[in-house]
């Protein structure tokens, strides 16, 4: 009994904490994910992007809903830029069934998302990237290159009181070829939820 | 000496009202002042800090186990800090912990400058909920997961 603690306990930590995930300088692995409207997407599908902004983000997570007009409006300024949303969802409906692929496609359509929504079936690529909550932005360049992991901007309650909006100062860092300082940023969120044994 | 006996009859009744207005949540919009008088206060006990909001399901799902924690080992101090809205004290928040009847120490943290606090909770955090804090006398462990039993926690306590 205690053996079984100790190891769902280790198996907890090992995929609860960003350890296996990616750092600024990892080239990211592209993936092929369904979207909302049934068909399948990769990152390569954007031939002409300059970069990629990838968010990990769902319909239940508090923090997800008050970012999600900030979520559209930087598809609204960055998509047209070259640098395209692409949202994923990395949760179990098993263990959250508001997140759903149904449910994604029902919000995807109320909101009218303008960018990918995909569902990561099976969870394979959130622990790769090493996400783990939601919201949780993984910029990436044109070779996939990631450039800045974590927060859009510093205040997920009142987007008319951010002081730093770290994700687009991210994305103006690149296009003129600067460091992007800070490149890692941390913010609250919800656990990424996986179907317990 | 009646003078001295009214006094400390004046000062315990104070201290009682004092003590009913506490049951009120306390309200921490600046992480600093959580962080002096909470997260880095001395103490001698092991302190068991949870970071939880009533709409994360995983959160509530382990309450519970922290309420038996609290109620099993009255040398421990159980603190749960409530990530809910701040307009949600009184109202949301309240309400959830009578009607479950949960007596942990509960506060709530509103400071939403979470991207410079978080490291300062511990640096192995990535801001998901729930998070659990344990301090030590010689340290501090970190957990970033949600506890699936009791008997997970407390063994994890090393209880």
């Amino acid at each position: 009994m205690q053996l079984t603690l100790l190891i769902s306990l280790l198996m907890t930590f090992f995929t609860g904490t960003s350890t296996g995930g990616y750092k600024p300088g990892d080239v990211a692995v592209d993936f092929k994910l369904k979207n909302v409207d049934g068909k399948m997407v990769s990152l390569s599908d954007f031939k002409s992007a300059k970069g990629y902004i990838v968010i990990f983000t769902c319909n239940h997570c508090p923090y997800a809903k008050m970012y999600e007009d900030r979520i559209i409006a930087l598809q609204d300024k960055y998509g047209k830029a070259g640098f395209p949303v692409i949202a994923i969802n990395p949760n179990d409906p098993a263990a959250e069934p508001d997140d759903s692929f149904d449910m994604m496609k029902k919000r995807a359509k109320e909101k009218g998302f303008k960018f990918p929504y995909l569902f990561d079936d099976g969870q394979k690529i959130f622990p790769v990237y090493g996400a783990t909550r939601t919201p949780h932005v993984f910029l990436l360049d044109k070779n996939r290159v990631v450039k800045y992991i974590g927060a859009i901007d510093d205040n997920p309650q009142d987007a008319a009181a951010v002081k730093s909006k770290y994700l687009e100062d991210a994305i103006s860092a690149i296009q003129q070829g600067k460091d992007i300082i800070p490149n890692v940023t941390k913010a609250l969120g919800c656990s990424i939820k996986v179907k317990k044994a | 000496m009646r003078l001295f006996n009214a006094l400390v009859i004046l000062f315990l009744s104070f201290q009682l009202v004092f003590a009913q207005r506490e049951s009120h949540i306390k309200v921490y919009d600046e992480f600093d002042a959580f962080a002096r008088e909470i997260l880095n206060a001395p103490s001698d006990s092991l302190t068991v800090i949870n970071f939880w909001a009533t709409w994360c399901k995983p959160c509530v799902k382990e309450l519970p186990y922290f309420q038996k924690l609290h109620l099993s080992h009255p040398e421990i101090r159980v603190i749960m800090v409530s990530l809910d809205k701040k307009s949600d004290a009184d109202g949301r928040l309240t309400d959830f912990l009578v009607k479950h009847g949960y007596t942990f120490s509960t506060l709530l943290l509103a400071d939403s400058r979470a991207t410079e606090w978080i490291d300062k909770v511990n640096p192995e955090w990535s801001g998901a909920i729930p998070a659990t804090l344990v301090k030590r006398r010689d340290g501090f462990d970190f957990y970033e997961q949600d506890f699936e039993s009791y008997e997970q926690l407390s063994h994890t306590l090393g209880l």
